[in-house]
């Protein structure tokens, strides 16, 4: 009933293509945007927006990077925090050689070292398959670590091994640095997030897309049919670290501000890996739901013992955080192995027959 | 669908949860307090935290706060994580907070910045970036009572003591990360003008508990002594490979953070004659740890797992933190003539910190560590540090207090303010007449 | 030249030069061999009787020692405190079975692992909840284990075998030969390589899954309460421990994930490899390839022999 596509007629080619076919959705996808853009700007606290949203939205953007390569193209992969890291330490390169360059161009950019380093560690991906090609990433994960720390010329010699984000500005408004409000920096990373998954879902139900899921569900067959492994895995491994090095790269200029080697350890690559799996591996909705559940649910779990005054220890909110994210990965698994998606999809198909929910369509 | 609307109820409260006006203190002095009673360096964090906040509640439980204001400690916990450190420092920051600890260097590194912004001081003692020291370039930073380069300047001032340095081959094991990679560039510059070699064997995070290899190279670079930066897990495994290599542990010298009683506890006899550096004194032996112990472990009022763990290392240096965050209070209380201050006359009272030995008696804490006078140009305060050997069942105290070498630190310290500031071009400095 | 002439010849001139130096290089590498064939040989017993990839091994081995030490600090003598381990480790066993595994049958590879993944935050929570999360010292002594350490005085240099390694190695060769007897000569083992070749070939004949799945994690988890002794004897119990049982992961790849030979030999081949390679070569990267070594050789090794030293061949079929 307050779903139904009927009446709904494509009459062109371009309306039957079109990314949101149905009404309900246009109007749903345009209300979030407008409170996105212009709600939460307007109304909410520093801390909501510098520390809920704006992490919220980095990591949707690397779980949309993990998604791809995980999700759509079937390689599993536990190093997105290296290539996150590098992303960051590109950039952070690039706008100390070139300081006068707006910094979302160089932010889009660091990308790109990224996704050549995904293609470099994504070779083996040719030979070796699922489980042992999750493990081969890891030799990505520790051996770009080790650069990290190894390669003093990253950090431009700094004496703690961390890089330090500079103030750079836009229209005279400082964006990036400890001066640059949360606001102007969520609006920013509000933008390219935006603008990188409206790309994603594009190229994601283009040709390329199709092909990265045909390698998925068999790979073989999908040879047969004429779909070249070698293009298929490297553009995947190339596309996901691309989204992952920007991620990387606005994790550090638009919300800490500073980094260092821990902050791309194997434990981002598993919190990553947490979103898509909660989220739903192949879709890019469940790429947001996964995140915002696992980085506000502590959140919530460290508020709520306050609203109610109970006085838990902090480290005890902790690790009950710690056991209660473990036991809803297990019970999603079992309960709902296609995520937080699926959910959201059988959701959809209740409104579509809502309030007749027997009556044939 | 109870799935469904357990996640309409979590989204439901995090809506809630986040437009909820931040109760703003208005009668009270809010110290939060950033720990890590998790993850893998847990084990130096905890008695921190616990000594850290035993202080402070003391000083309610005894005199109903400082000057009669209450003080607030809250807890988050980082886990050591930097995002979390922020995420926690985002969350209080508006409550009012007088000043940040966050006993990590990488949080650290990440509130620098934001503290000049925010009007928050950052107190990071004994540890962060070591030119925080040059008050000048880091108004709202403070690394009393001494940085990381003063220390090994101390250390190696001991070395020297002990038997000459000039010829010598000093090995220097370090966690592999922001923390241990601090002392390093004034390591090399003083083995040139002391005319020692040295060696590095980092420690990677991952391989803490695995570092029969460093210490092998240890064997076969053969050095005469042994300097360790090290957290956690790192020290009881280094002092035991140490022992297994038969190197001399009491050529063995650990840095403050590198010589806990957590650390030394399980190796026990083994890791006798190990030498540590450290600058809060040891034991409850001192009136004020008498009165916490009186007004707040025994009142059941602490998080300290024993009694007996009061007065541990670690323990005391968490304390020394909060002694010198509650002076700073009332230095600022009297400056401003506020009863309850901001962040910004906390910074004028941690700049214009006194600690003098008179004072420290007064405090209960005789003798309990060295002067610390602050000042506008110096965020190091005193520098001197004293070092200690274990015996096989606890520390004690082998020598007096070691200045730094502050003609040769100073100008360093100074150096890399310089560099640190020189590529933001709207820092905000002070000058200091 | 300089550049060949250090990676290719000068090693090996340091290497002859002092041989005892080399042998205990060997050795060391050895100890950490046998450790980190223990915790693979977790993974192997699960992945061969369930098909899970157990990616809580690692978090197991701490959680096991860290319930032995704890329990020896509420009071209990040693060896009652190993005994209740081992049940706690057989309760975990079947309540894995029972939540877990039992309700994933069937599903796909990937899915099994993040389940295991999920274990591993529960297990790590609930430890550090109920145990505390400081690192603790290893009761070595009470346990009976021998401390100390023997010279061995050869080519004119001295080679030191710390009793505790030897223990170590003695206790881990015990514990495969254990393994080795109960899956060939005992009915459940036999039970157990019935349900590794075929799961629905064994169901018909009568065999229960879920009990071997249980009795398979309750191996596994003695599996890693050795492990956790030993190796918190060399240093401490800590949650730290639990990233290096990451490299059993590379083990698995060079040994393949079903065969306990390889998992042994494996092993033995990382932790000598990497020993040698930090202290004869590490110097020329800028120390500190041990963090990856282990990684790099078995994505290179993968590259040639994709099923591992003895893993049973792939054949793939549409």
């Amino acid at each position: 009933m307050l779903y139904r596509e009927a009446g709904q007629f494509k009459t062109s080619y371009a309306a039957d293509q079109a990314l949101l076919p149905i009404l309900q959705d246009r109007i749903g996808l345009s209300l979030i945007l407008l409170v996105a853009f212009v709600g939460i700007p307007l109304l909410a606290t520093d801390f909501f927006i510098g520390s809920v949203m704006i992490p919220f939205l980095v990591f949707s953007l690397a779980a949309i990077g993990l998604n791809i390569l995980t999700g759509y193209a079937g390689q599993l992969s536990l190093g997105t925090g290296a290539f996150m890291g590098v992303g960051a330490y590109a950039c952070y390169k690039l706008t100390t050689y070139f300081p006068d360059i707006n910094i979302i161009l160089l932010i889009l950019f660091s990308g790109v070292f990224s996704a050549a380093a995904g293609v470099l560690f994504g070779l083996p991906s040719l030979r070796i398959k699922g489980l042992y090609l999750a493990i081969t990433t890891l030799a990505a994960q520790f051996f770009l670590e080790w650069c990290f720390i190894r390669i003093a010329w990253l950090y431009n010699y700094n004496d703690s091994g961390a890089i330090e984000v500079p103030t750079r500005k836009l229209l005279d408004i400082a964006i990036t640095g400890a001066s640059a409000t949360p606001v102007v920096r969520y609006l920013v990373i509000i933008s390219v997030v935006t603008l990188m998954a409206l790309v994603a879902a594009n190229v994601l139900r283009g040709r390329i897309g199709r092909s990265w899921m045909m390698i998925r569900d068999m790979d073989i067959a999908a040879e047969l049919m004429g779909i070249r492994p070698l293009r298929a895995k490297l553009s995947a491994f190339a596309f996901s670290s691309y989204y992952c090095g920007v991620a990387g790269a606005l994790m550090v200029f638009m919300w800490i501000g500073s980094a260092e080697v821990e902050s791309f350890d194997i434990n981002h690559s598993f919190l990553v890996l947490f979103m898509v799996i909660i989220g739903g591996m192949g879709s890019l909705l469940g790429c947001f739901l996964g995140a915002a559940f696992i980085w506000v649910l502590p959140i919530i779990i460290r508020a709520v013992p306050q609203l109610i005054g109970l006085d838990l220890l902090a480290a005890t909110t902790e690790h009950l955080t710690n056991i209660i994210i473990g036991v809803l990965i297990i019970f999603f698994l079992i309960v709902e192995p296609h995520g937080l998606a699926r959910l959201w999809q059988l959701g959809k198909e209740k409104l579509r027959t809502w309030p007749f929910p027997y009556a044939s369509n | 669908m109870t799935n469904r609307t357990f996640t309409a109820l979590a989204a439901a409260l995090v809506v809630a949860s986040c437009w909820i006006p931040v109760a703003q203190a208005q009668d009270s002095l809010y110290i939060p307090s950033l720990t890590y009673r998790t993850g893998p360096f847990s084990g130096g964090g905890t008695p921190f935290a616990d000594g850290y906040a035993d202080y402070l509640n003391m000083l309610n439980e005894r005199d109903g706060g400082i000057n009669g204001v209450k003080i607030i400690v809250e807890e988050c916990e980082t886990a050591y994580n930097s995002q979390k450190g922020v995420e926690c420092y985002e969350a209080t920051k508006d409550k009012g907070a007088l000043a940040y600890s966050p006993l990590s260097t990488g949080i650290t590194l990440a509130l620098v910045p934001k503290a000049p912004i925010d009007k928050i001081p950052v107190f990071s003692m004994g540890y962060g970036l070591s030119a925080a020291a040059a008050g000048e370039k880091f108004p709202w930073t403070f690394v009393y009572p001494a940085s990381y380069w003063s220390q090994m300047s101390s250390i190696l001032k001991y070395i020297d003591a002990n038997d000459g340095i000039r010829g010598k081959k000093i090995g220097f094991i370090y966690l592999d990360a922001a923390y241990g990679l601090e002392p390093i560039p004034l390591l090399d510059q003083l083995s040139e003008s002391m005319g020692f070699t040295v060696a590095k064997f980092p420690v990677g995070v991952k391989e803490m508990q695995n570092q029969s290899s460093q210490w092998l190279n240890v064997r076969k670079e053969s050095p005469d002594w042994m300097i360790m930066w090290g957290w956690g897990a790192m020290n009881p495994t280094a002092i035991r490979e140490a022992a297994k290599i038969r190197f001399p542990l009491d050529r063995f010298i650990g840095n403050w953070w590198a010589g806990s009683h957590n650390d030394l506890k399980g190796v026990g006899e083994a890791g006798k004659g190990y030498l540590a550096a450290n600058f809060s004194g040891l034991g409850q032996e001192y009136p004020a740890l008498q009165d916490v112990l009186a007004h707040v472990v025994d009142k059941g009022l602490s998080k300290v797992s024993a009694r007996e763990d009061v007065g541990n290392v670690l323990y005391n240096r968490g304390l020394f933190n909060a002694v010198v965050l509650a002076e700073a209070v009332r230095i600022a209380q009297d400056r401003t003539g506020k009863k309850v201050i901001s962040g910004a006359d906390m910074r004028e009272g941690l700049e214009n910190i006194d600690l003098s030995e008179e004072r420290l008696s007064e405090l209960g804490l005789p003798g309990f560590t060295g002067e610390l006078k602050g000042s506008c140009a110096d965020h190091e305060g005193g520098g001197s540090i004293f070092i200690q050997q274990w015996n096989g069942s606890d520390w004690e105290k082998v020598t007096d207090l070691i200045a730094p070498m502050s003609d040769i630190v100073r100008p360093m310290l100074e150096e890399a303010a310089e560099a640190y500031v020189s590529d933001k071009p709207d820092w905000q400095s002070q000058t200091c007449s | 030249m300089d550049i060949l002439h250090s990676i290719f010849v000068a090693p090996f001139i340091d290497m002859g030069a002092y041989p005892d130096f080399l042998l205990q290089v060997i050795w060391e590498g050895f100890v950490a061999g046998v450790l980190y064939s223990l915790i693979a040989l977790g993974f192997v017993l699960i992945y061969k009787a369930s098909g899970v990839f157990n990616f809580a091994q690692g978090i197991m081995v701490v959680f096991a020692a860290l319930v032995l030490v704890s329990l020896h600090e509420m009071g209990m003598p040693a060896w009652v405190a190993v005994l209740v381990s081992v049940v706690v480790m057989g309760l975990l066993a079947i309540g894995v079975e029972r939540f877990v595994l039992r309700k994933l049958v069937n599903q796909h590879d990937a899915i099994l692992l993040m389940a295991t993944i999920g274990l591993t935050l529960v297990l790590k929570g609930s430890g550090q909840l109920i145990f505390g999360g400081e690192p603790k010292p290893m009761i070595t002594r009470e346990l009976g284990l021998p401390t100390g350490a023997s010279d061995w005085e050869v080519f004119g240099g001295v080679v030191i075998f710390q009793h505790i390694d030897i223990a170590a190695t003695v206790v881990a060769l015990l514990m495969v030969l254990a393994l080795a007897v109960f899956f060939s000569k005992t009915r459940i083992g036999r039970a157990l390589r019935a349900v590794a070749d075929d799961h629905q070939a064994a169901l018909s004949v009568g065999i229960s899954l879920h009990q071997i799945w249980a009795i398979v994690w309750f191996a596994a988890g003695i599996v890693a309460l050795v492990t956790g002794i030993m190796w918190g004897a060399r240093s401490e119990v800590s949650f730290a421990l639990e990233i290096i049982a990451l490299k059993a992961l590379a083990v698995l790849i060079l040994g393949g994930f079903t065969s306990i030979p390889g998992a042994i030999v494996g092993g033995l081949v990382i932790g000598i490899g990497e020993k040698l390679f930090e202290v004869y070569w590490g110097a020329l990267f800028g120390s500190g390839v041990e963090a990856w070594f282990a990684y790099v050789l078995a994505l290179i090794f993968l590259l040639f022999r994709p099923q591992g030293l003895f893993g049973e061949r792939i054949i793939e079929r549409v």
